[in-house]
């Protein structure tokens, strides 16, 4: 395993830059994971260093090394794709086996089979090795690909979605396998996902990209309470931080430039109140949380119920704020 | 809009019985959702109710009338599959407009009809512009607006938000129910989604190989499965399970795990000593430094404002939900402590819940 950055790295298509003057840099034995919606330019990044797409600008380095020039295969990088890619003619076994018997790698038979068993057993499919991988349900078939990377000890991983076709029980039950053996394994990691759970629970790191730039590097606790703008204060948090107009709380003290006062469930405190200017306007049962619909002035406000509560649909409430966060006419963060 | 009524349906194909003598009913202006995993007959229910598959035996009634052996044309429902199947030569208003085009309705009031459903969906801007310009969103925008153009009896969809991602998702969510809220159209859903489930329906029928195995509002469902399979399909993470062995008798109000007692709701039946499990959602666990089920802390997931923490324990992995704020050392020695009020016991070999005073206030209440 290896460090791995991006420097300045730029990439477009046509009109479109898809990557736009990113610089990133991954520990060795780092978990990082880019968060970002359809076309923020996460899986870009990742063929970039991949070298499965050319930079415009900018480089790559592994180990120390500027490998901007090198092919894919001489860059010692294990690639999971969104979408299993595995060899349909060959039993589980033979297509873990597959990367370690490549000619320019020459392991001897005794070694691979103790590390696919190894793998095998960590992702559970231990007892499918000797399948056609056709013969397999789409869950065990990207364990398979994940393993197939897994066997291998490149410089880095990079992940694309690995967990998106799966269903939600099988992505829970691997998401916290794949965090136990990666650091297990001490392995440097580049995931990439539009999950924000994923993200939030898996990574060293998160990097959110928004329109092919990186707008905040941080650990999933400094993303969450710390966001440097709207856009990234939106994509972590169930329910979504309430964004509402300055004037809203003409109480609450805010420097003058503060337009907009993002609220999340832990800044709102709820007193139930006959004068309260809020409304309870519809409450949510989600089964494991409760959304609590308000009304404040018009204003919508969506926040997690207490799981005692006693608030009922037309309520009156007083709403107090507990340090939430500023933003100024642009989005950005203004610290108080 | 009208009362969908099913009575003893069943559908055979060859040996196989895709479903198995459900009864239900859908009242007038419900958002009705069928939930299971795939191959648990929710589709093939929803395709008798919509006439294009015929049932082997029973009988359902729409508005009152028994449409059982009627074809999908003369039924009035409206179905919605996989969004996004449009014409892509029309206009949104020609694509909006076409079902009516069919029943041979005159052009001003297609027109007017046209202009009324996208001002319910709120894409009146869109109506001229062509299908193949617009975004994913706007595009289930003008296939719902194909089917409420109609003013039919009942809507029929089938995991219409499949295709598309989380936040998306989410977001048509929030619509479609407030779609719902405008409309008040009868509506028959199927997902195997849980969470679409839980946020839009109104009533859920959680169905497991052909069978209708609960059938309520989504948080009855959630703090009182009526089976094993219905507590682990529901909630995420879903329920946690523990197994011990002991016998039950009416006025219990506590069990033994691993000589630990652990308190339960009154329980209202007797049953001889076998195999029972104790079934607690995660958020009704709380970590505490000394007593309780001992385990082991194997990881923390942080989710903002509450983390899950996932400890291994004699009795299995439990998961429990808890603030983010309470730090959880991983590896750590810790105690489990339940809310014995919230707590299920379910008899392993059936698998169905064991009457106690949790469930016995629902049926009263």
């Amino acid at each position: 395993m290896a460090e791995v950055s991006l420097l300045n790295a730029t990439k477009r298509f046509g009109d479109v830059t898809a990557v736009d003057n990113v610089s990133l840099t991954i520990a060795d034995g780092e978990f990082v994971v880019l968060l970002g919606p359809t076309g923020a330019g996460k899986t870009t990044t990742l063929r970039l260093i991949a070298g499965l797409e050319p930079l415009d600008a900018g480089s790559v380095r592994i180990a120390g090394h500027d490998v901007s020039g090198d092919a894919p295969a001489m860059r010692d990088v294990a690639f999971v794709f969104q979408q299993y890619s595995l060899y349909p003619h060959l039993s589980v076994y033979d297509n873990m086996a597959f990367p370690l018997r490549s000619p320019t790698r020459r392991v001897p038979e005794d070694e691979i089979r103790r590390t696919i068993q190894e793998i095998a057993r960590m992702l559970h499919i231990d007892h499918k090795l000797q399948n056609k991988a056709t013969r397999l349900s789409g869950g065990e078939m990207q364990r398979v690909a994940i393993g197939r990377a897994l066997v291998r000890q490149p410089s880095i991983y990079l992940m694309d979605e690995p967990l998106s076709s799966l269903d939600a029980k099988l992505r829970q039950e691997l998401r916290l396998e794949l965090k136990r053996i990666q650091r297990d394994l001490g392995a440097t990691v580049l995931y990439v996902t539009h999950d924000q759970v994923e993200a939030m629970t898996m990574a060293s790191r998160i990097g959110v990209l928004k329109e092919g730039r990186l707008v905040q590097l941080g650990t999933p606790r400094e993303i969450y309470e710390d966001p440097a703008e709207t856009y990234v204060a939106t994509r972590l948090g169930q329910p979504r931080i309430n964004l509402v107009p300055r004037g809203l709380f003409p109480d609450v003290p805010a420097p003058t430039r503060v337009e907009t006062i993002g609220v999340r469930t832990e800044h709102l405190k709820i007193d139930r109140h006959h004068q309260g200017k809020a409304k309870v306007a519809r409450i949510e049962h989600l089964g494991d949380h409760r959304y609590l619909h308000l009304n404040l002035d018009g204003q919508p406000i969506v926040t997690l119920a207490d799981h005692d509560t006693d608030l009922d649909v037309g309520d009156n409430v007083a709403l107090r704020l507990e340090q939430p966060l500023f933003f100024d006419r642009e989005g950005q963060r203004v610290r108080a | 809009m009208a009362q969908i009524k099913v009575n003893n349906l069943q559908k055979a194909f060859g040996d196989f019985v895709a479903v198995k003598g459900s009864t239900f009913t859908v009242e007038d202006g419900e958002f009705f959702v069928m939930l299971g995993p795939s191959g648990c007959g929710k589709t093939t229910t929803l395709r008798m109710i919509a006439g294009l598959e015929l049932p082997t035996s029973g009988e359902i009634l729409l508005g009152g009338e028994d449409v059982t052996f009627k074809r999908a044309a003369q039924r009035d429902i409206a179905f919605v599959f996989q969004l996004f199947a449009l014409y892509p030569h029309m206009n949104v208003r020609a694509n909006i407009g076409f079902p009516l085009k069919c029943q041979g309705m005159p052009k001003a009031e297609i027109r007017q009809r046209v202009e009324e459903a996208a001002r319910i969906l709120r894409i009146t801007e869109l109506l001229d512009r062509k299908v193949s310009g617009l975004s994913g969103g706007d595009r289930q925008r003008v296939a719902l607006g194909r089917a409420i153009v109609r003013k039919p009896m009942a809507f029929m969809m089938d995991e219409p938000l499949g295709a598309l991602d989380a936040e998306f998702r989410e977001l048509m969510c929030d619509e479609l129910r407030a779609l719902h809220d405008r409309l008040h159209a009868t509506t028959v859903y199927v997902t195997h989604d849980q969470l679409e489930a839980m946020a839009m329906a109104d009533k859920i029928a959680v169905m497991n190989h052909g069978v209708i195995e609960q059938f309520g509002t989504p948080q009855e469902i959630y703090d009182r499965p009526a089976s094993m399979f219905v507590a682990d399909f529901i909630g995420s993470p879903p329920m946690n399970f523990l197994n011990f062995k002991q016998a039950l008798h009416r006025g219990d109000r506590s069990t033994r795990l691993n000589g630990i007692a652990v308190d339960v709701p009154e329980v209202h039946e007797d049953l001889s000593e076998r195999a029972l499990t104790l079934g607690v959602r995660p958020e009704a666990v709380r970590i505490v430094a000394e007593g309780g089920l001992r385990g082991q802390v194997f990881g923390s997931e942080y989710l903002g404002t509450t983390q899950i923490v996932t400890v291994n324990t004699d009795h299995g992995r439990v998961k429990a939900r808890i603030g983010s704020e309470q730090r959880v050392p991983e590896g750590g020695n810790v105690g489990l402590a339940f809310r014995g009020e919230k707590v299920s016991i379910f008899d392993q070999e059936s698998g169905r819940a064991v009457r106690t005073a949790l469930y016995d206030g629902a049926a009263h209440g």
